[in-house]
């Protein structure tokens, strides 16, 4: 288990501090925090192998309202709402994934792609506002005080339940992660974003290995948007879907780190706590503020580290440790040459 | 031989497709052919599309420009008119300017922010993936976007100037806003055509853009073409904003509304290619007419989408591009 053993310890510190009270207002952050890292880290499995996608809203919009959607009007369960969300997601992905990647559309011609990908999932939700409330968004039934249990409705009133499911979600996403880092599909994929025509001569079967991670990234998005609906109780297509959320996903990550394992919840952590820190400390004055710094902070971070903060700490680390290794075997192999 | 027959098998696709979403919702909505042909309000959405199109193919125009020249995708290209279109409100509903003085001033300062996008931030990138030129111009589109909502708050402004309208039989109104941004764009587009064929700089800008290296050997000054290029298009972005700002009211999420079908046009004309992305933009509005007539605006943004998405499959290098 190395390398995981600071996350499990970290979630049972979070979750024996969430049983001995913490106010509700860090709580909320901390899950909101928690939801979203899922959501940035299922992004990151495509990112980090040159897939670039601006569609993730896309999914997290079928997501969040196929699973509100079926709860209101065909009254399902969550339970079952969920999977035939993540179902109808990999369905998506497949459908817009194969041709793009059979056809061999890469880049910026990727991104564009999923982009009206994105755009046609928000217009849609907009379009058919009879049912989904269009912009102005969409609230799931309140469970009834009386009949409906709160597991069965996935609605729970009690911040503690949320925070450890929450913090159960994180941890899954990065055990994916982490499955998906040790398979040979990394390998084959790190392989053709490399060199696309290289890899499919030295046998890699380069479509469908795109397709899976797709397929995988897209559920696991779509599953950030289904636990975003149930715990917020409100999903409008400007929150899940839009060229905006899909922005907003892709800066995260970016900058947190691509390439690291906990490189998308620390850009969870620092996106969403600037965003509350300015809302607190300079209030609705500076409406947008934290989105004009988010902005400059983008730009700069891929013109300078485009890595990451946590990649490039990481990276330095790591030269400092090669360094004084190298240092030693210097010294060492000088030593038996005397 | 091979590319000639698709082209001609595209056209025939898109005037099938264009005829069968203009008639076949109403034939089966009313159940009568005549009624739905003789439907007056109909070729007035077939209008209006058509000159919404000369609105998208001049949006288009400047983000091609810079595409072809510089080969970046500038995500925040309709912010750049949202700031245009911000610049010209300003200058004439707050500070009194006149119109005439207050549009060449937006087109100036668009075409002073297209210089510094590409002197802050696109020149430092020029060597990276294309996906993160394309995301730092995505950072672009955040930091717009919230320092219009800071500057300028969240109301939606409007000019309060109409060109009003005219009749052109008695049932079909054609607003001369409209007509006039149909008429720029072509314009735009027959002057960028010499710019480009008959001057100079044109043929410098256009050798810059077929091989970048050889180019550069040979004595071109790539960065100041690349610097002229962005100014040209961002002016051209201003360009847009003072047609658009008389036709729609501006708020900071104008952009958004926009902004991706400007991209899609571009790519689906075929990168750099004028000619392809006019063609692409009255694909494009057309559909969104048509598209919003018979069911919602939404499905009409949908439909055009939909089709790109499509489009690329079919022929990711664009209607009229080659692929590299």
């Amino acid at each position: 288990m190395k390398g995981l053993a600071l996350p499990f310890v970290f979630a049972a510190l979070l979750a024996v501090a969430a049983l001995i009270g913490i106010p509700s207002y860090p709580l909320h952050i901390m899950i909101v925090i928690l939801i979203w890292a899922f959501t940035y880290t299922g992004w990151s499995l495509m990112g980090r192998f040159g897939l670039v996608s601006l569609g993730h809203g896309a999914f997290m919009g079928v997501g969040a309202y196929a699973t509100a959607l079926l709860w209101n009007y065909a009254g399902m369960t969550p339970w079952l709402g969920i999977p035939i969300a993540l179902a109808l997601a990999a369905l998506l992905a497949v459908v817009v994934g194969y041709p793009c990647f059979k056809f061999r559309i890469t880049g910026h011609y990727f991104a564009l792609v999923t982009l009206a990908l994105t755009e046609v999932v928000r217009q849609t939700v907009i379009a058919t506002r009879d049912h989904t409330g269009g912009s102005l968004g969409f609230t799931p039934t309140p469970k009834g005080n009386d009949d409906t249990p709160g597991y069965i409705a996935l609605q729970f009133d009690e911040k503690e339940t949320w925070f450890l499911i929450a913090v159960l979600v994180w941890l899954v996403g990065l055990l994916i992660w982490r499955a998906v880092d040790r398979s040979m599909v990394r390998n084959a994929l790190d392989a053709i974003s490399e060199d696309e025509d290289s890899a499919a001569a030295a046998g890699i079967n380069v479509t469908w290995e795109k397709l899976k991670i797709t397929v995988l990234s897209a559920i696991m998005t779509a599953f950030g948007g289904c636990m975003y609906v149930q715990y917020q109780m409100f999903v409008s297509p400007d929150t899940v879907s839009g060229i905006g959320i899909s922005l907003q996903i892709v800066f995260a990550v970016v900058a947190g780190g691509v390439f690291t394992k906990f490189g998308p919840t620390f850009g969870a952590i620092i996106t969403l706590l600037l965003a509350e820190m300015l809302r607190i400390y300079i209030g609705t004055d500076a409406v947008g503020l934290d989105n004009a710094i988010y902005g400059v902070a983008l730009v700069l971070f891929i013109v300078f580290l485009p890595k990451g903060i946590l990649g490039s700490i990481e990276d330095a680390v790591g030269r400092q440790i090669g360094k004084v290794e190298r240092s030693r075997a210097a010294a060492g192999s000088g030593a038996r040459g005397a | 031989m091979g590319k000639i027959d698709t082209r001609v098998w595209l056209v025939v696709i898109a005037a099938t497709l264009f005829v069968c979403l203009a008639y076949v919702p109403a034939i089966v909505r009313e159940g009568d052919f005549v009624l739905a042909v003789s439907d007056v309000f109909l070729y007035e959405s077939m209008i209006n599309g058509l000159l919404l199109g000369g609105v998208l193919a001049l949006l288009s125009l400047g983000l091609n420009l810079i595409f072809g020249v510089v080969d970046v995708v500038w995500i925040c290209y309709a912010e750049i008119v949202m700031l245009g279109m911000y610049g010209i409100y300003y200058l004439h509903s707050v500070y009194g300017v006149p119109l005439a003085i207050a549009m060449p001033a937006g087109i100036l300062i668009t075409a002073a922010i297209g210089y510094a996008v590409h002197e802050l931030v696109i020149r430092h990138l020029l060597d990276s993936a294309p996906i993160n030129q394309l995301l730092a111009t995505g950072g672009l589109l955040f930091f717009f976007q919230s320092v219009a909502t800071l500057a300028f708050g969240i109301d939606f402004r409007n000019l309060g100037v109409s060109l009003g309208s005219f009749p052109l039989t008695e049932d079909i109104y054609i607003s001369w806003s409209r007509l006039a941004a149909f008429a720029v764009a072509a314009a735009c587009v027959v002057f960028l055509y010499l710019f480009l064929t008959r001057t100079f700089m044109g043929t410098a800008i256009r050798a810059i853009s077929q091989d970048r290296e050889i180019m550069t050997l040979m004595g071109a000054a790539q960065g100041r073409l690349y610097l002229i290029s962005s100014a040209i298009g961002g002016g051209l972005a201003g360009l847009a904003a003072c047609l658009l700002v008389l036709q729609y009211d501006v708020h900071p999420f104008v952009g958004l509304s926009f902004g991706p079908i400007t991209f899609m046009i571009c790519v689906l004309g075929g990168l750099g290619n004028m000619v392809g992305g006019f063609i692409a933009a009255f694909i494009f509005s057309e559909l969104i007419a048509l598209g919003g007539y018979h069911f919602d605006l939404e499905w009409g943004y949908v439909f055009a989408f939909v089709f790109f998405i499509a489009m690329m499959f079919v022929r990711p290098e664009g209607i009229m591009g080659r692929r590299s």
